[in-house]
């Protein structure tokens, strides 16, 4: 049951956001949140939203798969527009019935969310998740942040315990359900009593699952150790990302794309949302 | 040099522990020489000290008194550096019994570049030695794939690729079919035994599975702490009694012909395989 949660997202290809340098990746997602939040009137929106197609469309993954990743979030964006539909008030309410007030601007408002949400999810999706292996981001991640090494932080060592930490989310899912298995067969209830009751059920879970996730640990540092692991000395990584013409590329374009943005919401006031 | 045997292990003691604090001794005075492209299977029931001895060979314990020679080096020297432990290491390849413990990345051919990466090679011989390794275990076509949408008998072959890529002389197979099912625990088998014939590679398997036992050379056979056997499988499963006192059994079929000739048959001892002892019995009815 829960363990056909998919994990590493990742979709292996040959489109050009796949080629980029991780390191481009990274920040280009960080710079399109901060982008899908500037967007502020229709024209804006609109150009983000046709931003967002062209990126699903650049990175070559079918948008089935990309609506798909959106679906488990679908209760929080629906939460998340009815709140603004109702909180937001205005001055004359288009629809006023008992209690409830509805403004235009809480349908534009409402709208706006959905829109934001969407494009953020979608467009950080294929930039990053979708078409990034979970090796290459942490490598993306470790150089991004190697300057820190000079202050003596241990740069390597995060990135290195972010993969094994992904690596791992699978096989404690396996075992979770194993161990819960074992509990029930001997007659653990999960599923009734008070919440307190449930939530002293879980600790014949947690403790078995905690003892085996420190013997995995034990066991894979022999490994690792006899893989002739030393910290991260003297590695070397069989696909290096350089920043190629590509990268300078598609950082141009995002900067272009911001600046769109911002000059549609400035220079066409009329259509506010 | 090249007359010197691989592995050669002089008067070794270990314990856990040092001091007053020091448990019961693990191994006493071990005495082994391994030559090189031999194929060993080391025997021993549970706590007999065998997967200790794997452990002192690639330096991930030392021993309380003795010396290990590896390849003309002698681990054992205090002076030993961390660039001459990496070679051990890297001459030396070790696979486990939980292939999802041996596993860092998630994606096949990443892990299989774990330990080269580690090694500081150069990426473009990275490349090709990864994909060389795949090819060896059968694996190719599982590059890009996560390891945990694989079963055990794959992931134990992306394993023996991970330590294939540091191109090692000698692995040492620490029950490393145990967790397998029997398929895949045939695959794994018939990797090990492709490394030992077509590759050169010396291979030293620590099991319990006395099947296995039988592809080897030579069988050494373990208990509490002391070599009690050794010699080639014919030699070591021709000593039932034994055996079965030291709490280890023996490949079925020498087991049925021991029974049979408890009861006056008079069957040859030294049969270890179905084939052979189908062989036999044919030749005896017709």
């Amino acid at each position: 049951m829960i363990t056909d949660i998919t994990l590493g997202q990742f979709f292996p290809g040959q489109s050009v956001i796949h080629r980029l340098d991780p390191r481009t990746k990274i920040l280009g997602a960080i710079f399109y949140i901060v982008i899908v939040f500037l967007a502020k009137n229709v024209f804006s929106f609109l150009l983000l939203v046709a931003f967002t197609l062209f990126l699903v469309l650049l990175s070559r993954i079918s948008p089935k798969v990309v609506l798909k990743g959106l679906k488990p979030l679908i209760i929080i964006i629906v939460f998340t527009a009815i709140l603004n539909l109702f909180g937001k008030k205005g001055e004359t309410p288009l629809i006023s019935f008992w209690i409830i007030n509805i403004y235009p601007e809480g349908i534009r408002y409402a709208i706006m969310i959905i829109i934001r949400v969407v494009c953020m999810l979608a467009g950080t999706s294929v930039i990053l998740s979708y078409t990034t292996s979970p090796t290459a981001i942490t490598e993306g991640i470790e150089r991004l942040l190697s300057p820190l090494a000079v202050l003596h932080l241990p740069v390597h060592d995060f990135a290195m315990m972010m993969t094994i930490a992904l690596r791992f989310i699978p096989t404690l899912i396996d075992e979770t359900d194993k161990i819960m298995k074992a509990q029930t067969a001997r007659g653990v209830d999960f599923s009734s009593g008070s919440l307190i009751r449930r939530a002293k059920a879980l600790i014949p879970i947690l403790i078995p699952l905690l003892f085996s996730a420190f013997r995995h640990a034990k066991d894979l540092s022999i490994a690792m150790e006899c893989r002739c692991y030393r910290a991260g000395k003297g590695m070397t990584h069989m696909t290096t990302h350089r920043f190629g013409l590509r990268d300078y590329l598609s950082a141009l374009v995002m900067c272009a794309f911001c600046a769109a943005v911002v000059l549609l919401n400035k220079y066409a006031p009329g259509f506010s949302l | 040099m090249n007359n010197d045997p691989f592995i050669k292990i002089e008067n070794l003691n270990f314990a856990y522990g040092s001091g007053d604090e020091m448990s019961r001794p693990i191994l006493k005075n071990i005495n082994l020489t391994v030559e090189k492209g031999s194929f060993v299977a080391v025997l021993g029931h549970n706590g007999s000290g065998k997967s200790t001895l794997a452990k002192l060979l690639n330096m991930i314990e030392s021993p309380v008194s003795g010396k290990i020679t590896i390849a003309g080096m002698d681990i054992t020297d205090p002076e030993m550096t961390e660039e001459m432990m990496i070679e051990i290491r890297r001459k030396i390849g070790m696979v486990f019994q939980d292939p999802d413990d041996q596993l860092v990345a998630t994606i096949v051919e990443e892990d299989v570049a774990f330990g080269p990466e580690n090694l500081g090679i150069e990426p473009k011989e990275i490349r090709r030695r990864v994909d060389e390794a795949l090819k060896t275990v059968g694996m190719e076509q599982y590059a890009t794939h996560a390891p945990h949408q694989l079963s055990g008998g794959q992931k134990q072959r992306i394993a023996i690729a991970g330590i294939i890529a540091m191109m090692p002389e000698c692995i040492i197979f620490d029950e490393s079919t145990a967790m397998l099912d029997p398929t895949g625990r045939k695959d794994v088998m018939d990797t090990i035994l492709r490394l030992n014939k077509e590759h050169g590679i010396t291979v030293m398997t620590i099991t319990h599975n006395m099947e296995e036992a039988v592809y080897a050379d030579r069988v050494i056979v373990i208990n509490e702490g002391e070599i009690v056997l050794d010699g080639t499988p014919k030699e070591v499963f021709g000593n039932v009694e034994k055996l079965h006192s030291f709490g280890l059994d023996v490949p079925q079929v020498t087991e049925l012909f021991y029974e049979l000739n408890l009861s006056k048959c008079r069957l040859p001892s030294d049969v270890l395989t179905e084939k052979e002892g189908a062989d036999v019995i044919a030749r005896m009815v017709l």
